[in-house]
């Protein structure tokens, strides 16, 4: 298994950040296509820088780039931006642990038990049709305006694709393989726990990175809601002050935090799936 | 219904899906450590009998059956585990201690001790079916079932796993069923050829040749010749397939 998707077939290769060329150690001709990649977002952001500059655009309206990276140094340089980005973090990485303890044990009790099927996943495909976000106002209701709501939007924004995924995968598993396992004396833990569990783990994953962006997403949605600290508060309080560069910040920062946890957990992928023949092979 | 023994016993055993009858009334005795081939064409039932010998579909209750303790198969496919390494994939459901050192030896036995830390998704269709002998041999197994495991070997394979499991055979002495539709491998590799038609034994003549055996051998000929008509095949499309 090599750690080079040379050609970027493979998934979304992540515009790593900019490349230092690491002094000859890698071919020029790889450099120069990964360059390639990045010179029409380069040249869109120059041209902003431009139109910013020539007065096409009002700060008001969208700040220029050079204002964008000062104010994101000066907002990290006096830790304000580091602050919120805690909380926000703290919010996500909360309502994950909930939001896909609940998908996982969910999933495990309908994908391995009939009566489990019967009683789990009919409510939970109910559910899963409704616009989660469309709760908010309930949750509003029920949780206040202070942390909870927040929180429990973000574990239900996570915990449906983690349902979803891990109980079709734990369906699919190829019941050739399960009736080997029992052939070769492995009792019902033991074939849930060899055969079954891997099996479904693909896909399971597949589930929790769904479940990464549906969480940025509720992430965003909650931090509306009365936040007093927060990416999200970084950037209505901006609003207020008619701050669109801080407001450009904070975009950028969700942006970031999407695609790093999205890399954690392909970087975990590549680890635990390193059997699968495209990885074997590759 | 399991014993210690190595003989297996089957008395009266009916197998209905639907409207169909898969076994009808069916009688089978397995002397300890034969090695029998079991004939038959498509849906005559042959897989359903290994698969009741197996365990893996339940034994009606009016029919008896005594198999021994320990039984291993070896499927069609190699079926093995594609997030467990070869080793892992052979020691599975092994008793705890020494389960890898076992695995190993059992490897070794079948000539992939080079890939026991092997994904499975690397081997070819030999290796992981020689995987899969080692995984059912490991458990010294006093019942081999083989369910058409050449099946889905290309020739060349097929010849060598021929030799391998007529090998292993003879230093494990497990009393072998091998259900196939192959003729010849039944000659080749059998004591005694069994063929299955409309659910019941129809045919069941004992192979006294010598190993190894040959194609050409007119025993053989003559042999493969009687089974083929026993199957339904009749002379003249052996002649014209020839």
């Amino acid at each position: 298994m090599s750690d080079t998707p040379l050609l970027g077939a493979r998934g979304i290769v992540p515009p790593s950040l900019p490349v230092r060329a690491p002094l000859g150690a890698v071919l020029p001709r790889l450099d120069l296509l990964r360059a390639r990649r990045f010179v029409s977002p380069l040249v869109l952001v120059l041209l902003w820088q431009a139109a910013s500059m020539a007065g096409l655009i009002s700060p008001r309206t969208l700040a220029a780039p050079s204002t964008v990276l000062a104010s994101a140094w000066e907002l990290i340089a006096t830790g304000e931006l580091p602050r919120h980005l805690l909380v926000s973090l703290a919010r996500v990485a909360t309502g994950m642990a909930i939001g896909v303890t609940a998908g996982v044990a969910l999933a495990l009790v309908s994908g391995l038990s009939r009566l489990g099927e019967e009683v789990v996943d009919a409510p939970m495909q109910m559910l899963r049709t409704l616009p989660f976000l469309a709760l908010v106002p309930l949750f509003i209701l029920w949780f206040g305006i202070g942390e909870t709501p927040k929180i429990a939007l973000v574990a239900l924004g996570s915990a449906f694709p983690v349902y979803l995924t891990l109980f079709s995968g734990i369906r699919g598993v190829d019941p050739k393989l399960v009736e080997a396992g029992r052939v070769f004396g492995l009792d019902r833990a033991g074939i849930v726990r060899h055969v079954v569990l891997p099996g479904a783990l693909p896909s399971g994953l597949v589930g929790l990175r769904y479940a990464l962006g549906s969480a940025w997403l509720s992430l965003v949605i909650a931090e509306q809601i009365n936040a007093t600290s927060g990416i999200g508060f970084l950037i209505n309080d901006a609003r207020d002050f008619l701050r669109t560069d801080v407001i450009v910040v904070g975009l950028l920062v969700y942006a970031l935090l999407g695609l790093s946890a999205d890399a954690l957990v392909r970087g975990f992928e590549r680890r635990a799936l390193a059997w699968r023949p495209s990885l074997v092979k590759g | 219904m399991a014993t210690d023994a190595r003989d297996v016993t089957v008395r009266g055993l009916t197998r209905r899906f639907g409207d169909n009858t898969v076994l009808d009334r069916l009688d089978l005795d397995l002397a300890p450590g034969s090695f029998t081939a079991l004939l038959g064409r498509s849906g005559s039932g042959k897989s359903t009998l290994l698969r009741t010998l197996a365990g893996l579909d339940p034994a009606p209750e009016d029919a008896a059956i005594r198999v021994p303790a320990s039984v291993a198969v070896a499927f069609q496919e190699p079926r093995l585990l594609p997030w467990k390494r070869v080793w892992q994939n052979v020691a599975i459901g092994l008793p705890g201690g020494g389960a890898k050192e076992r695995a190993e030896r059992a490897l070794s036995e079948v000539g992939l001790a080079r890939h026991r830390d092997a994904w499975p998704a690397t081997l070819s269709g030999g290796e992981a079916q020689r995987s899969a002998l080692a995984r059912a041999l490991v458990r010294e197994p006093r019942l081999l079932l083989l369910d058409e495991p050449f099946a889905a070997l290309d020739a060349l394979t097929r010849i060598r796993m021929h030799a391998l499991v007529l090998d292993l055979w003879r230093v494990h002495t497990p009393t072998t069923l091998l259900v196939t539709h192959d003729v010849d491998e039944a000659v080749l590799l059998a004591d005694r050829v069994l063929v299955l038609d409309a659910g019941r034994i129809a045919a069941d003549i004992a192979v006294d040749m010598p190993r190894p055996r040959a194609h050409g051998d007119a025993r053989f000929v003559a042999l493969r010749r009687r089974l083929l008509s026993e199957l339904g095949v009749e002379a003249e499309v052996i002649r014209e397939a020839a």
